[in-house]
């Protein structure tokens, strides 16, 4: 038991970071670029030298990399200064692997390898106002015309819409056979015409999110994935690796942070630190921290090995979110009432930090399977628990009770 | 990375799982737990056979020398099975304690017997009520002689020997001793506890004979030292316990049927069993972390130790008495064997220090060791 590389890993990881040292780019390439052009330059760069999505086929832009060498890659990224990627995760993430497992070789040669290079930006439009948890609820709806297909509904929590080149889309196409069974799944270019994006402000006061409204948007039916009525199947490859791409958030509200807090203010006449109430409720998210880390150590060490990973990983956003949470409330507690300040300018240690924390986490207690589905998902699929009995199995949808939510 | 167990660990857990649901099934731990014996002395002899209690001991003085890993996967095994043997007491806390600070002489005294399970040890420190510090000890040794009184001692009616914790006038404030516990001098009475399957008993000391173990006035580092090891494999028989009890409380809940399903069907019981599922794997996975401490000697021991202890303490409490709610009325009878966790549960929270006690020993890690 060690957490040392095996030689190969090793010999990846030195030449990943040779070439990551040598090619970071500089400020100076930089200069003028804004958030979007920093990633599109970098990515490009890692694209044409081959360390960009480096698990995909050499085909489509990858080099057949393994899983572990996928996680030794990020990892010695994240020791380099280098323009964030995050925009290219869902199309890379979630698009890609479902194109490569449904779409036919041409788009796949013609869409993948810009995928790969951050030519190309695409976003996920899955979730309707009346479909969240229950996602294959959803209502926005498809009707064949000649060989197209029209939109109609609308769709939210569209990460990245006003940027994306384009969208991976669930759309009802029957809504008279029972839910599951009446979807179908396509890609479609984003600059359509009908296609309306409206960002939602967050109670963090951010917009990372859309709506995105659909009015007689026209997609070919050679952009279906899948057969007509199978898009709950085709979905299932994306969410599966959606999961894995939310990681546990919170940033920089973690232990360290709240015990040089907790250091630097006082209860009592006495640093916070000293004090057993303290004490004992920061060893607590210690031990879940240092938990979460050890179990994401178990899960690279399958990787290692080769093997498919276990259940425990499932568990880091279930446990991550709420810790953070948690954390940034208790440190607002502890700055007393200078703690509601939301100021960056004026909290020099912490740059409202812990402020932050607390306006943004409630967000990730939902993105990406609530903490309720995720407790559903470990019981069901880890424990083998049964599911709740259903009131819409079996139904056509249009049967399907509905509330006024 | 290879934060995981090798392939011999693996078959002696394996060995370890079948060995003991042949010879500890709960029938076992029940007749301790209901009759008069002070432990299942069948048992203890057939895990001496199997070499258990001679694992890490070197092969210069009988025993096997594996690793410590090799022996937290057998703690594991134990504690699922809630084996109703002195196993905690002997091996790591007086096997543990003669290894880091016996004497060529004492080690080639005891060191044999404990490996052979021939001779069972034990470590005693607490002496009342509340948090016992070095301060405050009573017990005390005059030219070799020991009095005093320790309390609620693990196993100390079938103990043949025990380190004992004493007080010291220079140092650290004390001295530990190893005392022959067949001796006139030393007298043991029988505590009543919420743990009936374990031995546990309050032990006087009236000019018994008591030898200095490892320094004079270095005994509450020792003791600390001795602790920090203690938990990591306490840790793992606590999870074993955590672990079994996630199982049980899965049974039944698939098997009981209310409103005409399955409990288990109900997020109330499922978010309740995922809960359990959730804090049982964050301890498992700190408690690798505290075997790859005390296997490698790191020195982030103590840091990883409490990082165990805490988590497989809360682990193991939520477990244990969710186990007794996810049953209903029937896991609060006697009949049902929820309750040998809830008892063994608590009698492991507190047998090195609780909770509490190791989270304040986990911060104190924190400022001593660069944590992230």
């Amino acid at each position: 038991m060690d957490f040392e590389d095996t030689a190969e890993e090793s010999a990846f990881r030195e030449e990943a970071r040779t070439w990551l040292e040598a090619n970071a780019p500089t400020e100076k390439e930089l200069s003028g670029m804004d958030y979007m052009a920093r990633g599109k330059f970098w990515q490009k760069r890692k694209a044409d030298a081959g360390w960009a999505c480096i698990r995909w086929p050499q085909e489509f832009g990858g080099r057949g990399a393994n899983p572990i060498q996928q996680v030794i890659l990020a990892q010695e990224e994240a020791k380099v200064e280098s323009p964030e990627t995050g925009m290219f995760g869902i199309g890379q993430g979630m698009a890609a692997p479902t194109m490569m497992s449904y779409a036919s070789s041409e788009d796949q040669q013609r869409y993948l390898p810009r995928l790969a290079s951050g030519e190309d930006v695409w976003c996920q439009l899955f979730s309707e106002p009346a479909g969240g948890s229950d996602l294959a609820a959803l209502r926005t709806k498809a009707e064949r015309d000649g060989d197209d297909w029209i939109v109609n509904g609308q769709k939210i929590w569209t990460s990245g819409a006003h940027y994306s080149d384009y969208g991976i889309l669930v759309v009802r196409t029957d809504p008279n056979v029972p839910k599951h069974k009446g979807l179908s799944y396509f890609f479609l270019d984003m600059k359509s015409p009908g296609i309306e994006i409206k960002p939602i402000k967050q109670i963090s006061g951010e917009s990372n999110f859309n709506e995105v409204y659909f009015t007689d948007v026209r997609i070919p039916d050679s952009q279906r994935l899948g057969e007509v009525g199978q898009g709950w199947k085709v979905a299932l490859t994306t969410l599966m690796n959606e999961r894995a791409s939310i990681g546990a958030g919170g940033g920089g509200t973690r232990f360290s942070t709240v015990k040089r807090l907790a250091q630097s203010v006082n209860i009592n006449g006495k640093p916070a630190i000293e004090d057993n109430h303290v004490r004992a409720k920061l060893a607590n998210w210690y031990v879940q921290e240092s938990g979460l880390k050890f179990t994401s150590y178990r899960t690279l060490s399958a990787l290692s090995r080769g093997d498919i990973p276990g259940p425990e990983n499932s568990i880091g956003k279930l446990v991550g979110a709420v810790k953070s949470q948690d954390m940034a409330s208790f440190a607002i507690d502890l700055l007393e009432q200078q703690g509601i300040v939301r100021d960056s300018v004026q909290d020099e240690a912490f740059a409202a930090l812990f402020q932050d924390t607390y306006m943004s986490i409630p967000g990730l207690r939902i993105a990406g399977g609530t903490d309720e589905i995720m407790a559903n998902i470990i019981a069901e699929r880890v424990l083998g628990l049964p599911q709740e009995p259903r009131m819409d199995k079996g139904i056509p949808f249009t049967e399907v009770p509905t509330g006024s939510g | 990375m290879n934060f995981e167990f090798g392939e011999d660990q693996n078959l002696i857990r394996d060995q370890a799982r079948g060995f003991l649901n042949d010879n500890c099934p709960p029938e076992v731990v029940r007749r301790v737990l209901d009759g008069d014996e002070l432990y299942a002395e069948d048992l203890w002899k057939k895990i001496a056979e199997m070499g258990w209690t001679a694992t890490v001991i070197p092969e210069e003085y009988g025993g096997l020398g594996l690793s410590y890993l090799e022996l937290v996967v057998i703690a594991e095994e134990l504690g699922r099975a809630c084996a109703p043997v002195p196993f905690s007491s002997s091996v790591y806390l007086a096997t543990e304690a003669l290894l880091a600070a016996g004497s060529q002489q004492q080690k080639e005294t005891w060191l044999p017997k404990l490996a052979a399970g021939e001779c069972i040890g034990t470590l005693a420190y607490a002496e009342g009520a509340g948090q016992t510090c070095a301060a405050g000890l009573a017990v005390s040794v005059t030219d070799g002689k020991i009095s005093g009184s320790k309390v609620v001692v693990a196993d100390a009616q079938i103990a043949d020997m025990m380190i004992v914790v004493a007080s010291s006038a220079g140092g650290d404030g004390a001295s530990m001793y190893l005392v022959a516990m067949d001796q006139s001098g030393v007298s043991c009475e029988a505590v009543k506890t919420i743990d009936p399957s374990r031995n546990h008993a309050n032990v006087t000391f009236d000019g018994a004979t008591a030898q200095l173990l490892g320094n004079e006035g270095e005994g509450w580092a020792g003791l600390e030292r001795i602790l920090d090891r203690a938990a990591v494999m306490i840790a793992w028989e606590q999870l074993g316990g955590s672990d079994a009890c996630l199982e049980m409380a899965i049974n039944y809940a698939m098997g009981r049927y209310a409103f005409g399903r399955s409990i288990a069907s109900y997020q109330a019981i499922k978010h309740k069993l995922a809960d359990m599922y959730v804090k049982n794997t964050l301890a498992r996975s700190n408690a690798y972390y505290g075997a790859w401490a005390l296997n490698s000697d790191a020195d982030e021991l103590p840091l990883a130790a409490a990082t165990a202890r805490v988590g497989s303490t809360q682990a193991f409490y939520y477990a244990s008495k969710e186990n007794i709610q996810t049953h209903g009325g029937m896991g609060f009878t006697w009949e049902f064997d929820c309750q040998f966790y809830y008892r063994r549960s608590k009698v492991l929270a507190v047998v090195i220090g609780s909770e509490g006690q190791w989270q304040e020993k986990l911060i104190q890690a924190t400022d001593q060791t660069n944590a992230a």
